[in-house]
């Protein structure tokens, strides 16, 4: 199968090693791997904002870099929400709505696409550790993903996962909140940071790279000894 | 003196959360409070056969109403007025005040006994009614409380859920002068006891209302103490203060909002009493009001009416949910808000009551992770109205600064070279960095007090996946000449 790759701005450049591993991943299942150079962000950050005019001209250059992609495949299911669930209402009553809803109609989500689309639950991986993991809130209310990563994480070999109790609470990322309201932000990472150090896990491992770059933040700066790894690079670990 | 004006509710908000988001121990204390609802309500939750149903059928039975307030709400006013009850129309919040304020003062009433009415706080009713004499005891436990204390209600259905029992103790202590106690049942009695005396004294009664049922001609109320029937039976006059999106078609479709309205509010199967009010004592009765008025309020509520796109929030059944699994909630507290209705749902329709300019900051408090849109059992698309909410307000009128940056963002983002070359000197600003690390021209300094910010990686992934392609084609070529 050809598969698109959609790598969201900060994956790109904060985070290549998420994005490589899917790569990797896929290569090793025998699928190709596309990555249309002209992508860049989704439009995310001026949508939640509220300029969605602003948000639109970004988001159209992306119907552009994607229109020929057959599945769009991406490492944030923030970023894969925007595509999937925000085009649509972005794009609705504007020239380019039928564009929007094609591209919503082939994006995925990284697990739900192993899962659900190529039928995959083992991808050979071994990682030895204790593991629990966060649902990212746009993965997981907008598009519907809770049980596929748990299902690839317990195919892998030397995983041990622990489930917390705010698996499902928002760490307090929310984008431009996490800077327009950084007391908030950080009250909220403090309670899911709380919960991932009660299970004792070495490792806290999420489908969003957004959502682990508030929780490392938090985490490097008030305990240091868990680690957060992106579901892709478990998955890719041998 | 110099006269200091109120400081704009967006300033007021940003200082309130920062300091209760540092509370720690009034957090804790929330958190404790919401836990024990969470317990309660996936217990009931679970007995639902068919929880999603039962909230798709909750939604329509709000929507058929909302969409039709004009025809349900005269049918109410027709049967309830056969009956001997007077229904006066209110659009905004002086009306509603002006007309209980003449109503009292024609009546010659002296003492006022309320229950729990969110409209009322919403109009400041008790306010305006001292102001002009009348004394006004709350009867809600937790609104009593609330009164002593002289603080707004914390949340719409637990008003004073952010308090520990010995700080209750505290407060009777000072203010009614009964000894200090740990008991909860010690506490109740004492409001009890206060709260008998005022029901006999009190010639008005004043209440909300959970639902109007339009073709019984009925208010529904919905407590736990017993303390509204007592507030509606005994007082000769009585109001019943309603916001108009209150409003159900049928008798019948209680059968399914008040489980769903106990089960979401409090985690209860059904809340304790659930009472059927439909005008005065009758010929031939011997209890109830001599004279039973609804006041049905506007005050803005059609203006969410106008807006198609919104206009679900007027389903809400004010459970309260969505504050209880609410995380900003949770974290900077009910009085933050500044508003009658905190939490998702307040900071949906307080743009629309109140000006969309002055609250805009409240749906701009949510990372959207949308705990509130899925708790909802009327199924109202809350955290999505944040972002149209956000939208409105840039379109009615753009913050210049934000304006601008939004604008360089989109110019660079549209340009995939210029982008990829931003990348490619993202890891040299990095090493610039620790130059200006944590002083005011430090741009990532809102983010690095509080927490770490990570190194941009040495080289992104589109050159990384570039040396790949080509590492991947040079070795397909070689084996195709080995071969
Ligand atoms: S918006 Fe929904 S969850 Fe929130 S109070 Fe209203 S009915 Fe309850």
């Amino acid at each position: 199968m050809r598969i698109t790759l959609f790598v969201p701005c900060f994956i790109d450049s904060l985070y290549p090693n998420v994005a490589m591993s899917m790569v990797k991943i896929f290569e090793q299942l025998g699928h190709s791997v596309e990555f249309p150079e002209n992508q860049t962000c989704c439009g995310q950050p001026p949508f939640n904002s509220g300029y969605w005019e602003e948000a639109r001209s970004v988001a159209s250059k992306q119907l552009e870099a994607f229109k020929n992609a057959d599945c769009i495949v991406s490492g944030s299911g923030s970023c894969g929400a925007m595509f999937k669930v925000f085009y649509p209402e972005l794009f609705h009553g504007h020239a380019l709505e039928a564009e929007a809803k094609a591209l919503s109609a082939k994006t995925w989500e990284f697990s739900e696409f192993l899962v659900n689309k190529l039928n995959v639950s083992d991808v050979g991986a071994r990682f030895e550790g204790r593991a629990t993991f966060h649902d990212g809130c746009h993965g997981l209310r907008e598009l519907g993903t809770k049980e596929a990563p748990r299902t690839l994480l317990r195919a892998v070999k030397g995983l041990e996962l622990v489930e917390m109790g705010e698996a499902e609470s928002c760490c307090g990322f929310g984008g431009t909140f996490a800077v327009k309201y950084p007391q908030i932000s950080t009250a909220m990472a403090e309670v899911k940071c709380t919960s991932i150090c009660e299970t004792k896990a070495d490792y806290v491992i999420s489908n969003d790279s957004s959502c682990l770059m508030q929780i490392s933040g938090w985490l490097n700066r008030n305990v240091g000894s868990v680690k957060c790894m992106h579901l892709a690079e478990v998955l890719a670990a041998r | 003196m110099q006269a200091t004006d109120e400081a704009p509710p967006s300033s007021q908000f940003h200082s309130d959360a920062d300091r209760s988001a540092n509370d720690g121990p009034r957090r804790a204390a929330v958190y404790r409070a919401l836990s024990n609802y969470k317990t309660a309500r996936d217990r009931t939750g679970a007995t639902f056969t068919d929880w999603k149903s039962a909230r798709a059928a909750a939604s329509t039975i709000k929507h058929e109403a909302v969409n039709n307030l004009d025809k349900y709400l005269e049918q109410f006013e027709r049967n309830f007025t056969a009956r001997g009850g007077k229904v006066f129309w209110a659009n905004d919040s002086r009306q509603a005040r002006d007309y209980i304020l003449n109503l009292a003062k024609e009546k010659n009433v002296k003492a006022i006994v309320k229950s729990k009415a969110m409209t009322g706080e919403e109009i400041h009713l008790n306010e305006a009614l001292v102001a002009e004499g009348f004394g006004v005891v709350e009867s809600d436990l937790g609104e009593f409380i609330q009164q002593l204390k002289g603080e707004a209600p914390y949340h719409f259905v637990f008003p004073c859920m952010h308090l520990r029992r010995d700080e209750i103790s505290d407060l009777f202590n000072r203010e009614l002068g009964t000894a200090k106690t740990n008991s909860p049942e010690e506490l109740t009695m004492i409001a009890r006891k206060v709260l008998r005396r005022t029901y006999i004294e009190a010639d008005m009664g004043i209440s909300g209302g959970n639902f109007i049922v339009a073709d019984a001609g009925m208010i529904s109320i919905t407590e736990n103490e017993g303390n509204a029937r007592l507030t509606v039976g005994v007082p000769r006059i009585h109001v019943a203060l309603v916001g108009i999106e209150k409003v159900v078609p049928r008798l019948g479709d209680l059968a399914l909002l008040l489980p769903m309205l106990a089960t979401a509010g409090t985690g209860q199967h059904l809340t304790g009493y659930n009472s059927m009010y439909g005008g005065p004592r009758q010929p031939g009765e011997n209890d109830g009001p001599e004279e039973f008025h609804v006041v049905l309020l506007d005050n803005h509520r059609t203006r969410l009416l106008a807006d198609p796109e919104q206009r679900d929030a007027l389903h809400c059944i004010r459970c309260g949910a969505c504050l209880n699994v609410c995380p900003i909630f949770k974290n900077i507290g009910g009085h933050t808000y500044g508003t009658t209705y905190q939490g998702p749902i307040g900071s949906v329709i307080t743009p629309h009551f109140r000006g969309l300019q002055d609250w805009k900051h409240l749906s701009g408090a949510s990372s959207l992770c949308g705990a509130c849109t899925e708790t909802c059992p009327v199924g109202i698309d809350i955290h999505h109205h944040l972002l149209r909410n956000r939208r409105n307000a840039v379109t009615q009128k753009p913050t210049p600064l934000e304006n601008l940056m939004w604008k360089a963002f989109s110019f660079l983002m549209r340009r995939p070279r210029l982008y990829s070359f931003a990348t490619k000197v993202a890891p040299l600003a990095a090493k610039l960095h620790p130059l200006v690390q944590g002083t005011l021209a430090d741009p990532v300094r809102v983010w690095t007090d509080t927490r770490d910010f990570p190194e941009p990686a040495a080289e992104s992934f589109r050159t990384q996946f570039k040396r790949h392609q080509s590492t991947r084609a040079s070795q397909t070529e070689s084996t195709n000449t080995t071969r």
